[in-house]
């Protein structure tokens, strides 16, 4: 029991293990900022993950939810005075209960129409970011007042890169433990099979609505800290191409795979930054890259390498 | 197949590999930008870059600015505001620029300002909003008209013609919703009445029915489109499609030569409120701005076969007034460049003639623009009087 | 009445694009269960394509047939480069490489051609139709035309040739088909070079109409799709039927509703449907075997 508990507690310590060592080799502030924007992409990678790796639901509108959080801390301090850690829990119980109402019909769907119903979700939210000007600033975007606890303020590539980094191990290791409980078992019968599931007595649309509840708020969570670290939000956080970006990086990392969310998110973070030297074939590079990983890699990054490691071994 | 796939990750591998080796190269002072070169706004993007690599390749030909050669560090943040925000924290961090020339949106703009603020590095925008300068920020300027002046223009022209009651027809992009705020609340002032209002998305390929509402609104003498992109060619074309004969007004987002081209004949009689760079060989020739737009265009359309629009002509406004400012220094501090570009006077550009002051980060009045008609495929000057 | 039938006419123009992008998708997915998102860039293509052969002096109609065909040249390309190699990865898998290909054409055409907009001139001239108070351009009726010969050439081809059996033997079980004796590989490379050609043609009709850039297939990739669900995917007549019916919800929202949520209300109403018909319009629910 005790080397279970290891094994399975190896990997986030490993992780955390590496977050406190990796700033000694930051040269700058810049690295800090890259550290927290994978940290923040991760842990809504996580999140999807756990939908689409775990209960095999494809989400293409999970920016919609990145959109909610990010301006929770936006508007609830500028429009009402909501002290922003307060926004930052309120997005993610909001964006909750929206997953929570609109989970139940939509999750019926199966495959390829889940994917529409869910794209067509996200852009319901962001057309309204964009419209109610008013309220959110429109397509210009806003500012976001810094988050402040206990009169000390949260400012700084430094500063968030510890915040986002715990914040980061405990969402990683909620999640180890949670596939490891009888819901994650649950979930993975799912994803295997949905009748069989059903016929060993599993409530699959209960499950289903619950872990997308979960990934809903993780997503939450980390669209509010983009938008407190970044003092700024525009709706292109909660857009189309966000959502790609993150489905991209579940698949990219390992679907199913808690650690590859981390890769995923590490891999689509940093290659945009180093391909710049390439100027404009920037975007021709990157699209080869995708398709050669997932030609190559094709069931991701950790479990591709970690299957290759376990073949040689033999 | 398995040497295949070695050989695959072993080429991806040595790419980010190479691109990690930077082209950490011999130039002395280092300019950054950060624009829009791709995505929804790469029409402002494009120009813009297109610009800054023409100039500083022309400024080093000459020697550079007090003898050292410039580079220019330019990073494309494809319009989303937290891409920009990274590339502004590298060019601040990585690439130590002494001054920054881009900011292509507002939106990118705004979220790169408190990293310049906090560098203390000057900023040169090229966004058009106006709460980019207002209140006024020690190290951020902008060189566009604000979206508040082209509506200023274009109801003083409605007046002249003693039209009152105006329908707008507004893009819900970045540029179109700012802009369209803008008219909307110096409307009153104005004594215009907005009758009617619609709205259409940026790609969007039809815009018929919104303009038959307006159509069917009694009463509406004049419509007003703010919008850039396709969007403005598609509304004037379906314009003429449903036979409407009102004025129309398009805003300085259709700053090219290329709307006329993409709308055709239905252009014909469209006004918009421009700065002069688009009719450069139009302007009278005791014109002061003359001689800046016509090389500015002439040069533009030699290196890239294209015609000139004024985004591009934003960027060479902000080019030039950073390096004046670094020439009257005679130094590259960034905070003696800073105050130089605060002291710009009289600085003749394409978008206008430039005053600045530590209460103005823009220096540029409604003289700056001039009301153009678009006239057997070509702009023609509307008199100021 | 003049006003409802300019919401139709507007409608009817725009739902034909999309019809037009829809028909790629279902095409290729009918063949291989897959998603492919870089259909937006084969209509962006052939639109960008014929805008730069001719700008060269080629005349319009053969620069219009170079594009057609340079277009299916990507389309086959895609499928022996990409798509092959990965056979037998998961959706989602697969999905994620059309998106890297769609990443790759754009940042191609924005090298080969340039990040302006383009247009192309009508076929039939710009004067609009008088019909009953709405004025229509000629273009929409070549497009909505050239929907709905598409779409008979399409069943044409499925139903009277031994190629077209071959596809629907693919679509229904690929091991049976495989079985007696269909080359499926050859099937689906068919099937991504027809959904190429579909969306050239598409790409050079729509452009007198929508003009066109490096970027213009992300969203109508996005609203093809949404189309093809909306008619239920695999089904060639629900492609056409989703396709008209988003650009007649858009219509009548921006018409009736409010122009500002006009997006909002289509995707709305997609949403409803699929959530009480969970297979779309026309299509036909899988049976999940244990």
């Amino acid at each position: 029991m005790v080397s279970l508990v290891q094994t399975r507690l190896m990997p986030a310590i490993v992780i955390a293990a590496l977050i406190v060592v990796l700033p000694a080799f930051f040269p700058s502030a810049y690295y800090y900022r890259i550290g927290v924007l994978v940290f923040i992409f991760a842990l809504a990678v996580v999140g999807l993950n756990l939908l689409m790796g775990f209960a095999g639901q494809v989400s293409l509108g999970h920016a919609g939810f990145l959109g909610i959080g990010a301006y929770s801390v936006a508007i609830g301090p500028v429009h009402f005075g909501v002290p922003s850690w307060l926004c930052l829990f309120g997005g993610a119980a909001l964006s909750g209960v929206v997953a929570f109402i609109v989970g139940r019909p939509i999750l019926k769907l199966k495959g390829h129409y889940l994917a529409v119903a869910t794209l067509g979700l996200g852009l319901l939210l962001a057309i309204v970011l964009t419209n109610e000007a008013r309220w959110t600033g429109g397509p210009d975007g806003m500012s976001v007042p810094r988050l402040v606890l206990f009169g000390w303020s949260a400012r700084g590539a430094t500063t968030w890169y510890w915040i986002a980094g715990a914040t980061f191990i405990v969402a990683f290791v909620l999640a180890l433990n949670l596939m490891d409980s009888p819901t994650g078992r649950a979930l993975r019968a799912i994803h295997d099979s949905e009748i069989a599931a059903r016929v060993l007595g599993i409530d699959v649309a209960r499950k289903k609505v619950a872990i997308f509840v979960i990934s809903a708020m993780y997503a939450s969570v980390a669209g509010s800290f983009l938008a407190l670290f970044n003092g700024y939000v525009t709706p292109d956080a909660a857009g189309f191409l966000r959502s790609i970006e993150l489905v991209a990086m579940v698949v990219l990392g390992g679907m199913g795979s808690i650690v590859g969310s981390l890769v995923g998110a590490v891999v689509l973070v940093v290659l945009p930054q180093a391909l710049t030297v390439f100027h404009d074939y920037e975007q021709v590079l990157l699209g080869l890259i995708v398709m050669v990983f997932m030609i190559f890699l094709r069931r991701g990054i950790v479990p591709s390498l970690a299957a290759a490691f376990a073949g040689r071994r033999k | 197949m398995g040497a295949l796939q070695r050989y695959a990750v072993a080429a991806v591998v040595g790419l980010i590999a190479l691109s990690a080796v930077e082209n950490r190269a011999f130039a002395q002072i280092k300019i950054g930008s950060v624009l829009s070169v791709t995505g929804p706004a790469s029409f402002l993007g494009d120009p813009e870059k297109r610009t800054l690599e023409i100039y500083v390749d022309e400024i080093n030909a000459k020697g550079g600015v007090n003898g050292q050669k410039l580079q220019l560090v330019v990073y494309d943040d494809a319009g989303s505001a937290d891409n920009a925000r990274t590339f502004a924290t590298r060019l601040v961090e990585e690439d130590k620029v002494v001054a920054m020339v881009g900011g292509s949106t507002t939106g990118t703009t705004m979220a790169m300002m408190q990293i310049f603020e906090e560098a203390k590095i000057p900023f040169i925008s090229l966004a058009g909003a106006i709460q980019i300068i207002e209140p006024v920020r020690r190290w951020v300027f902008k060189t566009p008209h604000t979206d508040k002046m082209a509506c200023e223009k274009i109801f003083a022209d409605l007046k002249k013609r003693g039209l009152k009651t105006i329908a707008l027809i507004s893009g819900t992009d970045a540029f179109g919703k700012s802009m369209r705020g803008q008219c909307v609340a110096v409307a009153p002032k104005a004594g215009i009445t907005v009758a009617i209002e619609e709205n259409y998305g940026p790609r969007d390929s039809d815009m018929t029915p919104q303009l038959t509402n307006i159509r069917n609104k009694a009463g509406v003498q004049a419509v007003v489109n703010p919008g850039f992109g396709q969007g403005p060619a598609i509304v004037t074309r379906n314009f003429r499609q449903l036979g409407i004969t009102l004025p129309l007004y398009q805003s300085h987002g259709v700053a090219s030569k290329q709307f006329i081209e993409l709308a055709g004949p239905a252009a014909e009689g469209v006004r918009l409120p421009a700065a002069a760079l688009l009719i450069a060989d139009k302007l009278p020739s005791g014109d002061k701005q003359k001689p800046v737009v016509e090389n500015y265009s002439r040069t533009y359309q030699t290196k890239t076969g294209q015609a000139v629009s004024t985004f591009g002509g934003h960027a060479y406004d902000g080019f030039m007034i950073l390096v004046e400012a670094m020439q009257r220094a005679k130094s590259a501090d960034s905070s003696q460049i800073r105050d130089e570009i605060e002291r710009t006077k009289g600085y003749v550009g394409t978008g206008g003639i430039v005053n600045m002051s530590a209460t103005d980060h823009m220096g540029l009045d409604l003289s700056a623009f001039k009301i153009l008609e678009i006239k057997g495929g070509d702009w023609t000057l509307v008199p100021d009087t | 009445m003049a006003e409802l039938l300019q919401f139709i006419s507007s409608g009817l123009t725009v739902g034909a694009i999309y019809a037009l992008v829809a028909l790629g998708f279902t095409l290729i997915y009918k063949a291989s269960d897959i998603i492919n998102f870089a259909q937006g860039e084969f209509v962006m293509l052939g639109g960008m394509t014929t805008v730069f052969v001719a700008m060269a002096g080629v005349p319009l109609p053969l620069a219009a047939l170079i594009a057609v065909v340079a277009t299916t040249a990507t389309g086959l390309a895609l499928h022996r480069f990409a798509i092959e190699p990965a056979r037998g990865a998961s959706p989602v898998v697969l999905i994620m490489i059309t998106i890297g290909a769609s990443i790759f054409l754009r940042g191609v055409a924005q090298i080969v051609f340039d990040r302006r907009f383009h247009s192309l001139p009508p076929l039939l001239g710009a004067d609009p139709i008088q019909l009953g108070g709405a004025a229509i351009l000629p273009q929409s009726l070549v497009v909505l035309a050239s929907a709905t010969a598409i779409v008979t050439l399409l069943w044409l081809f499925v139903d009277r040739t031994l190629l077209g059996k071959a596809v629907i033997a693919t679509a229904a079980n690929r091991l049976a088909a495989r079985l007696i004796g269909v080359d499926t590989r050859r099937v689906v490379a068919l099937s991504f070079g027809i959904s190429a050609a579909i969306g050239a043609v598409a790409g050079i009709l729509i452009t007198p109409i929508a003009l066109t850039s490096y970027d213009a297939g992300t969203l109508l990739a996005l609203k093809g799709f949404a189309a093809a669900m909306l008619g239920g995917i695999g089904s060639a007549a629900g492609a056409v039927v989703g396709g008209v019916l988003i650009g007649l919800m858009e219509a009548f929202a921006a018409g009736y509703v409010s122009s500002n949520y006009k997006d909002a209300v289509a995707f709305l109403i997609i949403l409803v449907v699929l959530i009480s018909i969970p297979q779309g319009l026309f299509g036909r629910a899988k049976v999940e075997r244990v």
